[in-house]
């Protein structure tokens, strides 16, 4: 979108399932944002702050404490070790900031386009009314029921629907996408959002939002990470970090008389020392930034998540709810074969077919003279070719479409039924071998168009109506979204195509897509009552809708995704809007709610198996020289008691530091079973844990037993 | 037979036999506990304490009916010991004094057993049987009953009911304890161990000493003692005492009977939540630690220290030498991963590893296989906060048995698992920090260090065994012993019942292959690495300033 700063922005939008890169990255970290977030992570020591961190606060206060030690008692060892102390809660709070910043610097640009307008408000006006009366108000002071009238080259004053009128739209501002689009009164395209650009005709336009919460003022509250609460998943984490904190401020106050009584009483700043290397400072420190750099993914693909809960959610979908259309087909269908009944060529009934779809610019119709030019060498006719022809476009009551040639020959394209009636109204009898063709295409999945024409005695025909053959319709689905569906079966997400086809049809596109289950002829009803069934026997269900018909069952899905194209209230129901509706990206938002956790798991394994190394560092140096056979802890053989301890706590914090770019991309996502996913994150992330540190601290000692005062 | 290969034949024999008994008893527990079916005599229970059978109880309910009970088994306990001077049947034996008595309560309500006291010479049989041993039956059933509750968290949704708090005590003690301990005292007895009611006799020993030899009911006490992981000895030596525990028969089925109903316990959780292959991971995690606790004890034992043991093939003493190192190496890891305490062999006389391994099998919680439903809800607790760091390494919110890991289950987990470290690490900085408390420890340097953070280790977690080498009978090691005792058993029990209410509100999420399977190897094996890092961590510092130090040399 527009708004984002990383260049990787635009990757998320018009990715097709087939050419995805299937590895879902985030924004990488760009050096210059760590420089340009430094005041932020030194304005956040306010302990005011750090109290919302409790692993983070605990080791201020540490720090605070031991800078009075070294006040008092000055030497090198204590002075690394309070400097250290303190850069440790700089690094978590430069992890915070970098997070926030990339938020701060979209909220920024959002906020631009929150330009101050003015509104021509409507008064005593009702829809279908012509008679107007205007008066000028400023934009903020629209309030919910409002009518305004907006005209080209004029911004949309606030959210809401149209109401009367066809307009294009630039909707750049929030989406990122130049190409302008249709919101016209009625159906599902009519809302509009503040802040859009109306570049022609005019629409009035039906106030949704209250002053203050229109989408623009939500979407900069939501990257701005304001309001950001805790997630469950979270909450329950900190409070396993708090627990864990606590423990080990009670092993390590109590070890003190301990060591007294084995006469060797320990300094304030080792025991503060030991202290923040065993609580888990590093997933303490990356926490909140992983939570922000979460929902920050998903802005980048231009998905705007109401909350953190709905992302989390989004992880644990069991049942994701997919509507056929444009998600697993593409948006239309084509034609794919003519055949012709006995009698008649199939270049003859290609000809005609394309006659007949010489004024019909729907897809289909397009599909179906792109065919016959493809398969016949037919060349396309324009429409002002053909002299005296008059053109007959589709209704839903004849639900056919054709042409009048000049010469009295008629061609019509259609249903079946409406056909056949056609022909038999015009003379003729339809041949018993057209039912047969129509039910095979039927059968298969496809849509039968028949074909047919009604002569009057014209150059070479006998008069009368005959049926020509059947153009099979069929539905394209996407490529690659099989393999898709094949992998949410392995991370053991069952999907369900939703369609208003009859049953057969979609029987046909959900084997071929390969999707696990289908609800045919589908009703809103419907939809709400599968949602209801999947919910009580436990599971999560998402999906995607646009239409106002969608927003019960986006208010009830666990995880609605409203289209950016539809109805202001599914905008509303749903807990995510995609600017770029494109549904396909709920699979991409169940991965992303999946990575967030498991960054999440990965670095607090890591974060606890570290301590073990820093045990075999701290507690040797500790007490070897009063207990000399302690020194065989010291397995690593590093260089004196004061280089131990001090390198325990360099890694501490330098590895925070290198976590960052991890906690803001988010731990690589696979789609596996959940046993595999836990087995490669345990050997990485646990077994990593208990070696990298044992090297990584053996690796400082090396090179800081040169500074003077490490000497032992 | 030489020693070695006997002490092989003794673990092989004993395995097959809990394998044989796991699913037998689980089932039979399960239905113990699922059945709405009472027996006539439970019947009468019911109508003799007044309640109605068919009430099912709130968490919050079922704990106040828990706790009420234990209190008054404290009380009345209290005042046994107090006023028994007055009462039959004391064997001329004076009231106790009120920090002991009070000391003695708590640790036998507890199932705890700690003992500041030598039974012989200060508890009358009144007190022994009517006191302590009835005791020895209701807290073993009350620690049974809570884990039942915690499974029911499990195979519950959408309720707040978890049972009824009386109707399953009086099941576990009638159906399940009572005959059992029927069963074992009669083989105890023909095993040789003593169970009468004489008086005290003055003997001439062959050296022209005199003796006095103690009777007692002992089989019969002998059998709960051990079967409900009590480990109160009728005779301050406990099962080295030969009326005990006579031969090397008894101290194998000593051993067997204490782990039996542990081991088999993951069997009944299997069988209520419908899944057995969930208890045979959860028994998995059990026997890998506990193996490794016999192994390492004997291979420390058999190494010994120094040129005597060397000599002699082992560490031999404060062993007796009828059960050999191997029978008691055994003896000593299985007393210490259950919260038995009995002992057959002096931990104090250990050497310094084999006796630190005997003090981190207590830190683990005793869930391995643990005290009588102590371990069970102990290692459901510990599977739960794997499961949590687990299940967000795959992506999802963590679920265990079709439940959810949300804040309020975190929150009660994270509450129960730090509450022995609290307990344990500050009562022995206090005991060791403070000069008086530090008199009563009698070998100086690290070994007497472990001695204390042994002792509160062993009363937190209501094992019950002492190290030994620490005069526990002061006012200080009985009041704070006496509070830690009550604190490292009734925390942890309020906690696992709000989990268990917790649990039992919510709706089951059905499984996919997207959940974190929790029966496989993967998860047995991350289990035991939790179980082992978080105990490791949280002791590490007292354990190396404790064994380590004493045995690095």
């Amino acid at each position: 979108m527009a708004v984002t700063t990383t260049p990787e922005a635009p990757a998320g939008r018009g990715r097709t399932t087939a050419d995805t890169e299937r590895r879902i990255g985030g924004g990488l970290l760009d050096p210059k944002m760590l420089w340009r977030s430094t005041p932020d992570a030194f304005k956040k020591l306010d302990p005011r702050v750090q109290l919302r961190n409790p692993v983070m606060f605990v080791v201020e206060v540490g720090a605070v404490l031991t800078t009075g030690t070294a006040i008092a008692h000055p030497s090198v060892f204590n002075w690394t070790i309070v400097v250290w102390l303190w850069l440790t809660v700089v690094f978590a709070n430069l992890a915070e900031a970098v997070a926030e910043g990339r938020g701060k610097a979209q909220a920024e640009t959002l906020r631009r386009t929150k330009r101050e307008t003015v509104a021509r408000r409507l008064t005593g006006w009702q829809p279908g009314q012509t008679e107007v009366h205007e008066e000028e108000v400023p934009g903020t002071q629209l309030t919910l029921g409002d009518f305004a009238v907006v005209e080209a080259g004029e911004i949309i004053p606030g959210d809401g629907d149209v109401v009367e009128g066809v307009a294009s739209v630039d909707e750049s501002a929030i989406t990122g996408e130049s190409a302008p689009v249709i919101r016209e009164s009625g159906g599902d395209r009519s809302a509009v959002t503040g802040g859009t650009r109306v570049l022609s005709d005019r629409i009035v336009v039906k106030i949704t939002s209250k002053p203050g919460e229109t989408f623009i003022d939500r979407m900069i509250a939501l990257v701005e990470g304001a309001k950001r609460q805790k997630t469950p998943n979270e909450l329950a984490l900190n409070i396993l970090l708090a627990s864990l904190t606590v423990i080990f401020m009670l092993a390590v106050i109590t070890l003190q008389p301990l060591a007294f009584y084995s006469k060797a009483p320990q300094t304030l700043v080792v025991l503060v020392a030991l202290l923040v290397a065993l609580i888990p400072t590093t997933i303490g420190a990356l926490l909140s930034a992983i939570g922000i750099a979460g929902m920050d993914r998903l802005v980048q693909r231009n998905v705007l998540a109401m909350s953190g809960r709905a992302v989390e959610a989004a992880g644990d979908v069991n049942t994701l709810l997919l509507d056929k259309t444009g998600t697993i087909t593409i948006g239309n269908r084509q034609a794919s074969e003519f055949l012709p009944v006995a009698g008649v060529t199939a270049a003859d009934l290609a000809d005609a077919a394309q006659l007949s779809s010489m004024a019909d610019y729907t897809p289909e119709g397009r599909s179906i003279v792109v065919l016959a030019k493809d398969q016949y060498g037919l060349r396309e006719r324009q429409e002002g070719e053909l002299q005296g022809a008059e053109f007959v476009e589709f209704t839903a009551q004849t639900r056919m479409s054709g042409v009048d040639l000049a010469d009295g020959r008629e061609v019509r394209k259609g249903a079946a039924a409406s056909v056949s009636q056609w022909i038999r109204d015009g003379g003729g009898t339809p041949p018993p071998e057209l039912g047969d063709l129509v039910d095979g295409i039927s059968s298969a999945g496809g849509t039968p168009l028949v074909v047919a024409e009604r002569a009057n005695g014209g150059v070479g025909r006998a008069p009368g109506a005959r049926a020509l053959g059947v153009i099979h319709l069929k539905d394209i689905v996407k490529e690659g979204i099989a393999e898709r569906f094949a992998e949410m079966r392995t991370m053991g997400i069952r999907t369900v195509m939703i369609t208003g086809d009859n049953p057969l049809t979609a029987k046909a596109i959900a084997d071929e897509s390969g999707v696990d289950d289908f609800l045919a002829e589908a009703t809103p009803e419907d939809k709400m009552a599968l949602i209801r069934k999947e919910q009580e026997g436990g599971k999560l269900v998402a999906m995607t809708g646009d239409g106002t018909n969608d927003a019960p069952a986006l208010a009830q899905a666990d995880v609605g995704v409203a289209m950016n194209t539809g109805t202001s209230a599914a905008k509303e129901a749903g807990n995510m809007v995609d600017l770029d509706s494109n549904p396909t990206k709920l699979i991409e938002i169940v991965e992303i709610g999946k990575q967030l956790l498991i960054t999440r798991g990965a670095l607090t394994t890591f974060s606890i198996t570290n301590d073990v190394a820093k045990y075999f560092a701290i507690i040797p140096a500790m007490f070897a020289s009063v207990i000399p056979g302690l020194s065989k802890l010291n397995i690593l053989h590093l260089h004196s008691p004061d280089s131990a301890i001090t390198s325990a706590i360099i890694f501490n914090g330098l590895i925070i530091v290198a976590l960052i770019p991890l906690a803001l991309r988010g731990v690589r996502y696979r789609p596996s079973s959940a046993s595999a996913m836990l087995r490669r994150n345990l050997w990485i992330y646990g077994a990593g844990g208990l070696i990298i540190p044992f090297i990584g601290i053996k690796v400082i000692d090396l090179i800081i037993q040169f500074i003077p005062g490490f000497g032992g | 037979m030489n020693g070695a290969l006997a002490g092989w034949l003794q673990i092989a024999l004993l395995v097959a036999a809990l394998a044989a008994c796991y699913i037998p008893l689980g089932n039979y527990m399960a239905r113990m506990f699922t059945t709405d079916k009472h027996w006539r005599v439970e019947r009468g229970v019911y109508k003799v304490i007044g309640i109605n059978p068919e009430t099912d109880q709130k968490w919050s309910a079922y704990l106040r009916s828990m706790l009420a009970f234990s209190g008054v088994s404290v009380v009345f306990l209290y005042g046994l010991q107090r006023l028994q001077h007055y009462l039959p049947f004391s064997e001329h034996m004076s009231a106790v004094p009120p920090a002991l008595a009070w000391n003695t309560s708590a640790s036998f309500v507890t199932n705890t057993n700690w003992q500041n006291y030598s039974g012989e010479s200060t508890m009358g049989y009144l007190t022994q049987m009517s006191g302590l041993a009835v005791q020895n039956f209701l807290s073993a059933g009350v620690g049974l009953v809570v884990a039942i509750a915690l499974i029911r968290g499990f195979t519950r949704s959408r309720t707040d009911k978890l049972g009824n708090f009386w109707v399953d005590l009086t099941r576990a003690v009638f159906r399940l304890l009572l005959p059992l301990s029927v069963i074992v005292a009669i083989i105890y007895m023909s095993g040789g161990v003593i169970d009468n009611f004489s008086a005290y006799h003055s003997v001439t020993t062959l050296s022209g000493g005199h003796q006095t030899m103690v009777g007692g009911p002992v089989a019969s006490q002998e059998a709960i003692k051990n079967l409900g992981n009590n480990g109160g000895g009728f005779f301050n030596a406990n099962s080295a005492h030969p009326f005990e525990n006579p031969n090397p028969f008894t101290n194998w089925l000593t051993i067997f009977i204490l782990l039996v109903i542990p081991f088999a316990t993951p069997r009944a959780f299997g069988k209520m939540i419908g899944d057995n292959r969930q208890g045979y991971a959860l028994v998995a995690v059990m026997v890998v630690i506990w193996l490794a606790a016999v192994g390492g004890i004997s291979f420390f034992e058999a190494q010994g220290a120094g040129m005597a043991p060397h000599l002699a093939h082992g560490a031999f003493e404060g062993k007796e030498v009828a059960f050999g190192n191997p029978g008691s190496s055994l003896f000593a890891a299985s007393t210490t991963t259950t919260s038995t305490g009995a002992v057959n062999s002096f931990h104090d006389s250990f050497t310094p590893f084999g006796g630190g391994i005997a003090l981190f099998d207590i830190a683990l919680g005793e869930i391995a296989p643990g005290g009588i439903g102590a371990g069970m809800y102990g290692i459901l607790v510990l599977a739960i906060v794997t499961v949590f760091v687990a299940g967000l390494m795959v992506g999802r919110t963590p679920e265990y048995i079709g439940k959810k890991i949300r804040p309020a289950e975190m929150k009660y987990a994270a509450l129960y698992f730090l509450t022995l470290p609290v307990v344990i690490l500050t009562a022995a900085g206090l005991s060791i920090g403070l000069k008086n408390p530090q008199a009563s420890i009698l070998n100086p340097g690290p070994h007497g260090l472990s001695e204390v953070v042994y002792a509160f280790a062993s009363m937190a977690n209501n094992n019950g065994s002492a190290f030994g080498g620490l005069t526990g009978n002061t006012t200080w090691y009985n009041t704070v012993g006496g509070i830690v005792i009550l604190l490292g058993r009734f925390a942890p029990e309020i906690f696992a019942l709000g989990l268990a209410g917790s649990l039992a509100r919510q709706s089951p999420v059905p499984a996919s292959v997207g959940t974190l399977d929790t029966r496989k190897p993967l998860f047995v094996g991350m289990l035991v690495a939790v179980i082992l890092i978080l105990v490791g961590l949280t002791y590490f510092p007292a354990l190396a300033l404790g064994p380590f130090a004493e045995g690095l040399h």
